[in-house]
């Protein structure tokens, strides 16, 4: 009736765990009774979960991954206690059993459910605005897209307190990850999590290729897009490029597992060095599908808060492009040391030093961006050029690893770690966070506060710093990834100071989180009337905060690449058409819901063999889906009244504002 | 976060309210704004590009373990071309009427379209009857995907094909269904469209199946 | 007020790097074989040579951020400004340049440090065969017919010639002090070739994780000043009584943490095949 699940799946033996689940129990609980009480839950039905706005789903985007970087972060911090309390042979606090989850649980935690939605959540907000459309092309696919996510993160995190986590490190490398070495459930929470979210987001690189190519607004031409859509478009490339990869290796893998099949089996010729290229071939594109579009925010943030045009556009489309079509040639510096030959070995060396030149060139035009602007410090700025710092240093042990003559005694030593954390925080990360505070009145209505956006910063930056220049170190002393407690007395000074990095950045998490709560309560105060805070380029900041829910009464025209500052300077800005045409928008939907969570509950029974559920959960998805297929009541028009209603009463806030400035 | 903060203009449920009487008289603009045939079409190509890399996946892990026959019977020992050579005709001219259906949907004609997608049904259920058949056959013989890394390869590439067609072929009873009952309205056609792109993109890869699995695997 | 932080990261960092540079004995940059001393060579020449750009980087992010910021009224401003074929000639030029460099050590690099290459030397190479298993390492020597477990004993300045495998799982053997990793994966045979120029005990480990036991899988290497040093301890692991036969083997395969030092004095030839 249950295929394997029994009571005994639940760790409740274990403090920690038990622990955790008393206060996400709690907090969820406040969370009903609060909905409850304020008779939030129909809002929140009607609003949100089934909003197919893309405005809206790139917040609950945002949430989501800000959640889910809490527990990801979690994660870290328990690692780096473990590794500074275990030293010297003694044992820590957490065994192997339970370490080995950890780490594998923080890998891909922070890449799937926490970088990712978090960049496709500012791509849902701004991307379509940018470009001066209403919505994406396919908006109840983006809500489904966004709950198959949410399917995904749930399912990581139900492994938490039913059954286990993979142990296997977040690449999974068979044969570990087959059924004779990780018979437990741990790897099939992995594999469902994974291949719910992974179609998800290929839906959404589908989705944005479409916007973007199909509705820019009258007058952009390609080459006149924003450099944030750009790039975004470049990384959606690379998600429909490389995720069916992912959906590939996941599936033979599942059928190893699940069918007795012998893909990547040790035994009656299964080959698991296919599964590593396979899951490389998908992996390294993604990191560039993270950090691409975190160049584009930085670009965003520079030029605005230069008060300058960008410099040097075109080069930074083509290297973004550049950086995207070597991102797929180089996947095999991931495993040097498997004995490839030496030529095979230099040409992946090389392609990956060659990546270094578009990224060079991205690093030099935002220097040449500042030069002779009016660079104004607000905390997006300070992450910015945090990030310049950061991400070079990043870029420059990358390099380093890309020689196979280094890489040979680097590999998989901490040195590596601290590299990809060098540029997964320091160039994805920070980008977002850049983004998030750029973004946030546009999303929201009001600005952050810009005190604690800063401490935030400094924490981060003063903390990043900290918890990796050692693992540097340690990488150079002979210390391996993914070890659970060391024994050698060079090596404790440099834990204890990572240890303490890591606490540094908690404070940086904590201060933003400060930074949320009074921002929120000065929200009257701060409020962004004119709907363009920052003197901005793009059309995004044409719009109300929050923008109207149909983004653009009228399609704008669009002359120039910085479109609004062309308006602005032309006198087109805020312009009062004689007549308003009425606007089609889509209807909320909660199919996407729907589906999303019997997905959910299709994933959790087969990672349980539970073979009924799954049946009946996937044959209530088609149904769902059918249901949505078949509905002829979908979408509405906004009438010309409305439209000027809602138009007036932003014209006026814009006067107001002016008259405030003035 | 209280709905004031969020979205002071207007909710988006009131908007809905305030667009009901209109409905009719607004149609007219719908050109204007929405080309949601094309976007649908193109979204569809752009997803069947991202299932030819899935296709893709699965034939380069063909090619790296079809050697691999661990003691087992290779291709040489268990393709039977003529069937399989049978079972691609079946393929390839269901992706024929389905062209007829589709030149008779463009003409309006709702019984010509029923007949010719009836029979691109049955041509493609001929196929997947006939694999199913052989699979039957080389499990019986104990040769199933679980004896080797090579029948491993061999029977997901093929299948997961055949879970394409079976995919496809459910998707045209609906579609069928559908112009039975709607006729064909523009949104009907799209869909027809979107499955016709389907179909011959699988005719495609059948033909590179066979000539990779088959073909090489037997000369 | 932030103009004044800037300045203080920066010290940061070199201090960082500073600290870098002397806390390294007893790992990859503190080698004790050629191979060590070379891999050693290359990261430092490629970290001299992208300290070119880096620097220069850093410096100008810092010194633009302050010289151009919205308060100093002095400096120009040209908000239209946005292309200069010029300097987007030099911008895409210096990073080539460097790549072009860094590409053509790596090429030339990569073919000499190849781990399967044998290495120039006047001795000939010693063969040990390794296999990793859950969750130790496994010393064939085939020429001198011993075998152990956990422990590596190899002449000084002769070099080693390694074929490994796994039983199991993928692990990478990795001496640090002495140079190359490489993996070892069931089914199939890597190959790797080092050399000891120092005498003296270094460790072992394995650099992939492989599973719950994997913290322990480590292994002392033991560089004998002597020949004749190594002769005696080859003649030590012959006294013992355990062989090395199939049974063995099965019973060592099963999965263990911190096995101990075990050594088998006599092996079935042919068991790494």
């Amino acid at each position: 009736m249950f295929g394997k699940l029994t009571l005994d799946a639940i760790p409740y033996h274990e403090p920690i765990i038990v622990g955790t689940l008393a206060v996400v129990g709690l907090v969820g609980l406040l969370l009903a009774v609060a909905l409850t009480k304020y008779n939030k839950w129909g809002y929140l039905w009607r609003e949100w979960i089934t909003s197919v706005d893309h405005k809206r789903l790139g917040v609950m985007y945002i949430i989501l991954a800000l959640v889910m970087l809490l527990r990801g972060f979690a994660d870290a911090i328990m690692m780096r206690t473990q590794l500074a309390l275990a030293t010297n042979g003694a044992e820590g606090y957490l065994p192997p059993e339970h370490y080995d989850q950890i780490f594998t649980a923080h890998g891909v935690i922070m890449i799937i459910f926490m970088a990712m939605p978090f960049m496709i959540g500012l791509m849902n907000i701004v991307v379509p605005m940018q470009i001066g459309a209403r919505d994406v092309a396919f908006p109840f696919l983006n809500n489904l897209s966004f709950w198959l996510a949410v399917s995904g993160a749930l399912l990581v995190n139900i492994s938490l307190g039913v059954g286990e986590f993979a142990k296997t490190g977040w690449v999974a490398y068979p044969p570990l990850s087959g059924i004779n070495y990780s018979p437990g459930v741990g790897m099939d929470y992995y594999i469902w999590a994974l291949q719910i979210s992974g179609i998800g987001t290929t839906l959404t690189g589908v989705n944005f290729l479409v916007t973007v190519l199909k509705m820019r607004a009258p007058g952009m031409k390609l080459m006149q897009m924003p450099i944030f859509t750009w790039t975004c478009t470049w990384a959606n490339i690379l998600i429909v490029a490389s995720f069916p990869i992912l959906t590939g290796a996941l599936a033979m893998l599942t059928l190893d597992r699940y069918l007795d099949f012998h893909f990547f089996t040790n035994d009656l010729g299964g080959n698991p060095m296919m599964y590593i290229n396979l899951f490389w071939a998908w992996g390294h594109p993604e990191v560039y599908i993270l950090v691409l579009p975190a160049f584009g925010i930085f670009s965003e943030v520079i030029s605005t808060f230069t008060g300058k045009r960008l410099f040097g556009y075109k080069s930074m489309v083509l290297a973004s492009g550049a950086i995207s079509i070597l991102g797929f040639i180089v996947w095999l510096h991931h495993f040097f040391t498997m004995g490839s030959s030496a030529n095979v070995n230099a040409f992946f060396g090389v392609t990956t030093m060659i990546i270094a030149v578009p990224t060079g060139v991205k690093l030099f035009n935002w220097l040449f961006t500042m030069y002779r602007g009016r660079l104004r410090f607000t905390t997006p700025v300070l992450w910015t050029l945090g990030f310049m710092v950061t991400f070079t240093i990043g870029g420059m042990t990358g390099v380093l690893l890309s020689i196979p003559g280094a890489d040979y005694v680097l590999h998989n030593s901490l040195f590596l770690i601290a590299h990809f954390h060098n540029t997964i925080i320091g160039g994805a990360v920070f980008g977002y966070l850049a983004g998030f505070a750029y973004w946030f009145p546009k999303a929201m209505g009001y600005t952050l506060d810009e005190k604690w956006g800063k401490r935030a910063f400094w924490c981060w930056q003063i903390g990043f710093y900290c918890a990796f220049l050692p693992l540097y170190v340690l990488g150079f002393l002979g210390m391996t990834r993914r070890l659970n407690h060391s024994d050698n007395p060079d090596w404790n000074i440099w834990l204890y100071i990572a240890c303490v990095g890591a606490f540094i950045i908690a404070l940086g998490i904590a201060c933003q989180l400060i930074q949320l709560v009074v921002s929120y309560r000065k929200r009257e105060e701060n409020r962004d009337l004119s709907g363009d805070p920052w003197n901005g380029h793009t059309l995004e900041w044409a719009s109300a905060s929050p923008p109207q829910f149909y983004n653009f009464a009228i399609d704008p025209r669009v002359e120039d690449i910085d479109a609004f500052t062309d308006m602005k300077e032309k006198g087109h800005a805020y312009q009062r058409p004689e007549t308003y045409a009425p606007i089609h928008m889509p209807k909320n939907t909660g199919v996407g819901f729907v589906m999303g969570m019997l997905l959910t509950v299709a994933g959790f029974g087969a990672v349980w063999h539970i073979w009924w559920l799954v049946i009946a959960a996937l044959a209530g998805t088609l149904v769902a889906f059918l249901v949505r297929c078949y509905d002829n009541d979908v979408d509405y028009y906004v009438q010309p009244d409305e439209i000027e209603r809602i138009e007036d009463a932003h014209r006026t806030n814009v006067q107001l504002a002016n008259a405030m400035k003035a | 976060m209280s709905t004031t903060v969020l979205n002071p203009q207007v909710p988006a449920h009131q908007a809905q309210r305030h667009s009901a009487p209109a409905h009719a008289v607004a149609h007219a603009h719908e050109h204007e704004h929405h080309d949601t045939g094309g976007n649908t079409l193109f979204g569809f190509w752009l997803y069947l590009m991202t299932d030819c890399l899935l296709f893709a996946s699965a034939f380069a892990t063909y090619a790296v373990l079809f050697m691999n026959t661990a003691g087992g019977p290779s291709g040489q020992d268990i393709f039977e071309l003529d069937y399989v050579l049978v079972e691609t005709f079946a393929l390839l001219f269901s992706s024929i009427t389905y062209g007829f259906a589709m030149l008779a949907a463009q003409r309006q004609n709702r019984s010509a379209t029923l007949t010719w997608l009836a029979v691109t049904f049955a041509l493609g259920a001929v196929f997947i009857g006939m694999e199913v058949n052989e699979f039957h056959h080389l499990i019986v013989e104990g040769f199933g995907p679980q004896r080797s890394a090579f029948l491993t390869a061999f029977f997901s590439l093929v299948g997961m094909h055949g879970l394409h067609v079976t995919a496809g072929l459910i998707w045209m009873l609906v579609l069928m269904l559908e112009v039975s009952k709607r006729g064909l309205g523009n949104k009907t056609r799209i869909r027809l469209n979107c499955l016709s792109l389907f179909w011959h993109f699988l005719d495609i890869v059948w033909i590179c199946v066979f000539t990779v699995v088959y073909l090489m695997g037997t000369v | 007020m932030r103009e004044r932080k800037v300045p203080w990261l920066s010290g940061g960092l070199l201090l960082g790097a500073a600290l870098f540079l002397t806390g390294c004995e007893g790992g990859v940059l503190d080698p004790k074989g050629q191979v060590g001393v070379d891999e050693k060579n290359l990261i430092i020449i490629a970290t001299l040579l992208m300290l070119i750009v880096v620097i220069p980087v850093i410096f100008m992010t810092l010194f633009f951020a302050w010289k151009y910021r919205a308060s100093n009224h002095k400096a120009t401003y040209m908000p239209k400004w946005s292309h200069s074929t010029r300097i987007e000639l030099v911008v895409w030029l210096i990073p080539c340049i460097i790549i072009i460099v860094l590409g053509t050590i790596t090429w030339i690099s990569t073919h000499r440090l190849d781990p399967y290459k044998p290495l120039e030397h006047d001795k000939e190479a010693l063969k040990v065969e390794v296999v990793s298993l859950n969750w130790k390492w496994l010393f064939i020597y085939p020429e001198q017919g011993i075998a152990t477990v956990n422990e590596l004993v190899i002449p000084t300045g002769v070099p080693v010639s390694f074929r490994l495998t796994s039983e199991s799982t993928m692990n990478s053997f990795f001496i640090p002090q002495l140079g190359s990793q490489i993996y070892t994966m069931a089914a199939m045979a890597t190959q790797l070739h080092l050399v000891a120029d120092e005498p003296g005990s270094y460790d072992g480990i394995s650099a992939n994780y492989s599973g719950a036991g994997f913290t322990g899988m480590t292994f002392d290497t033991v560089a004998t000043a002597t020949k004749a040093d190594f002769q005696s301890w080859v003649e030590e692991v012959r006294a013992s009584e355990q062989t090395l036969d199939s049974a063995a083997y099965a019973a060592l395969a099963q999965p263990t943490e911190d096995h101990p030092v075990t050594y088998y004095g006599r092996v079935t030839s042919g068991l790494f095949d």
